[in-house]
């Protein structure tokens, strides 16, 4: 038994080291090469326009989760109830509109600039969050709703100690995935105008400078593990133990 | 109290009423059973007196108040509710899940959860083990316990249970039924209580109310629903073992002989056999100086021998409380292949005896009155 996990933490910690050796090589390769340097040559543009892309995450997210969270909340609720499944169609069909058709739609309407890029990328996020919303307060097992009616709990009261709590990880769910849709979808705001990361990333396309393109593309990626890595922890340690399959 | 007054309901898709005209009224402090099969409208009756479901007609009265006066939230949280899933919050500690009335009501944080420990101890669950820990970490059994002291946390005097123990292994179910008895003894609540089990009935009811399509067929002491069924259909839904079941309603001091002749150990035999003659028994209990059960002398014994009582005398095989019930009483019959017991009371002292004729003609007794 003690063997098997000495063995089992050998592995991990062998495989945790040849990923850091591989990390260094590919760094030095990147060195060696020039990429890294030329990289690092656009810091500047990397902050700054990083800045304009988590305030776009920030705000279009912010507004999904403030508006998808209570819809999906409404949704549950009478006299909207017999609605929800509609309206959840209607989503998931808004849903197969790719991303780039809305943000083109979004801006026909809205213009140029960051406005549009908002727009689009919020609808984008919102459905995630309203089907896991709907979904997870729906899954509330209805004796739950009994009891807490039966003792003499208001509609209110059943909803904010009995029903988001029991629904609260699927909806962390929902936000975690619709987050990480959001950041990766970010790049496209630049095409109407919107600026962020997705600037150094099409230009590096559009000029052949590969290392221009990395220079978008890495902090990209690294900012979508971030937010999911964040919003994993928000969900392992705020939900209580007792409907945290985590813990 | 709870008082039905010709209460009915009508659900908007049904032709037939799902409860109809029932008047019915449960006693301050008393256990009352609804039974009937699934569907007869027992759980629709509960449910309407916490107005989960609201009537038709009639009127439902806590007390001297009429349920339709209060606002229906309100009202919940002066009765207490155990369903059968249990339906404890999972997102809660268990102690959180007992303190949610009183947290309602707005009870000082302090009292209400002294007071679940307190009630923790009351179902013999170790409050430092269990107030922090979340429902999915108690077995079935422990989790309907905590089901029900959530429902007197509060200390509602009335208790509507649907089918509160019908989840549980049937070993489990009878160590809770004796605790909740055992709760209920020392509470006084008022209680609706709904089942489709007649054993459970039996055993915790005071009053059995039998449902049959939405009808109050009889309500009456468990004993006269086993005794004197009201139609065919109570007599097929209690059994055609009923008049077994009342064994376990009436204590062996019901049937028992009481100042029953005795002998000392130091009388004659002579006497003994005298004393038989005279009684028309086949067999004498010796007793103590003080009264206990020191043994027996038959009356063949007592004829062919001569001498003190203490050289002849024999052991009896067994004795019985009397506070027990028959059922055990003849149970223990059939283990010692005996026909008659000697009862004591709880320090041991003779009391009377209860022989097999005696329960058999007890029984019928009943029969012979209707």
């Amino acid at each position: 038994m003690a063997d098997a996990v000495t063995t089992i933490i050998g592995f991990q910690r062998l495989w945790r080291n040849s990923l850091l050796v591989l990390v260094f090589a590919l760094g030095a390769w990147a060195w060696a090469g020039g990429l890294l340097p030329t990289m690092l040559d656009q810091w500047d543009d990397i902050t700054y326009l990083g800045r304009q892309h988590i305030e776009l995450v920030a705000i279009s997210g912010g507004l999904a989760v403030l508006v998808g969270v209570p819809l999906g909340v409404a949704l549950t609720r009478q006299p909207l109830r017999r609605y929800g499944d509609i309206f959840l169609q209607v989503l998931n069909i808004g849903a197969t509109i790719p991303t780039l058709a809305v943000l083109a739609l979004s801006m026909s309407v809205l213009g140029i600039g960051n406005l549009p890029a908002i727009f689009g990328l919020f609808i984008a996020t919102l459905l995630p969050i309203v089907s896991n919303t709907l979904a997870g307060i729906r899954a509330v097992p209805p004796h739950l709703i009994e009891a807490a009616t039966g003792m003499g709990m208001s509609p209110a009261q059943i909803l904010r100690k009995v029903e988001l709590p029991n629904a609260m990880f699927v909806i962390y769910a929902g936000i975690r995935t619709a987050l990480a849709i959001n950041v990766g979808t970010v790049p496209l705001a630049f095409l109407i105008g919107g600026g962020g990361l997705g600037e150094l990333i099409f230009s590096g396309i559009a000029l052949n400078e590969f290392a221009t393109m990395l220079a978008g593309a890495i902090p990209t990626a690294l900012l979508a593990i971030l937010v999911d890595f964040v919003m994993g922890q928000l969900q392992f340690w705020t939900i209580p133990r007792g409907v945290n399959p985590l813990r | 109290m709870i008082r039905l007054e010709r209460v009915t309901k009508l659900f908007a898709s049904a032709t037939i009423p799902a409860v109809d005209q029932v008047s019915m009224e449960v006693p301050e402090g008393e256990i009352c059973i609804l039974l009937g099969p699934s569907g007869c409208g027992k759980t629709t009756t509960l449910k309407m007196v916490n107005r989960l479901i609201e009537p038709t007609s009639g009127d439902i009265f806590i007390g001297d108040k009429n349920t339709a006066d209060y606002n229906p939230v309100e009202l919940r949280r002066t009765l207490g509710y155990v369903i059968q899933q249990i339906g404890l919050f999972p997102n809660k500690t268990i102690e959180d899940n007992i303190c949610i009335v009183p947290d309602i009501l707005g009870w000082d944080r302090k009292k209400s959860r002294a007071r679940a420990a307190e009630l923790l101890e009351l179902v013999a669950l170790d409050p430092g083990v269990f107030l922090k820990r979340y429902p999915k970490e108690l077995s079935g059994g422990q989790q309907q316990r905590i089901g029900v002291l959530r429902a007197i946390a509060a200390d509602p005097p009335v208790l509507l249970m649907d089918e509160p123990f019908g989840a549980i292994d049937p070993i489990n179910r009878a160590v809770i039924q004796d605790e909740f008895l055992k709760m209920q003894a020392a509470l006084k609540k008022t209680i609706m209580f709904v089942s489709h089990d007649i054993d459970e009935a039996v055993k915790m009811g005071d009053r059995i109310a039998i449902f049959r399509d939405g009808r109050l067929i009889q309500y009456d002491t468990p004993d006269d629903i086993l005794a004197h069924p009201a139609d065919s259909f109570v007599s097929d839904f209690v059994g055609s073992d009923r008049t077994l079941k009342r064994l376990q309603l009436l204590k062996v001091s019901d049937a028992m002989m009481h100042d029953p002749p005795v002998v000392h150990a130091d009388d004659t035999l002579k006497t003994a056999a005298t004393l038989m003659e005279e009684h028309g028994h086949t067999a004498v209990v010796v007793v103590g100086p003080r009264g206990r059960v020191r043994g027996y002398v038959d009356l063949a014994t007592a004829r062919e021998n001569r001498g003190k009582i203490s050289e002849h005398s024999e052991a009896l095989p067994t004795t019985i409380r009397s506070r027990e019930n028959l059922r055990t009483a003849v149970s223990t019959m059939f283990r010692y292949d005996t026909t008659w017991l000697a009862c004591t009371d709880d320090d041991g002292l003779y009391k009377g005896y209860v022989t097999l004729r005696g329960i058999t003609r007890l029984l019928a007794e009943a029969y012979r009155d209707g």
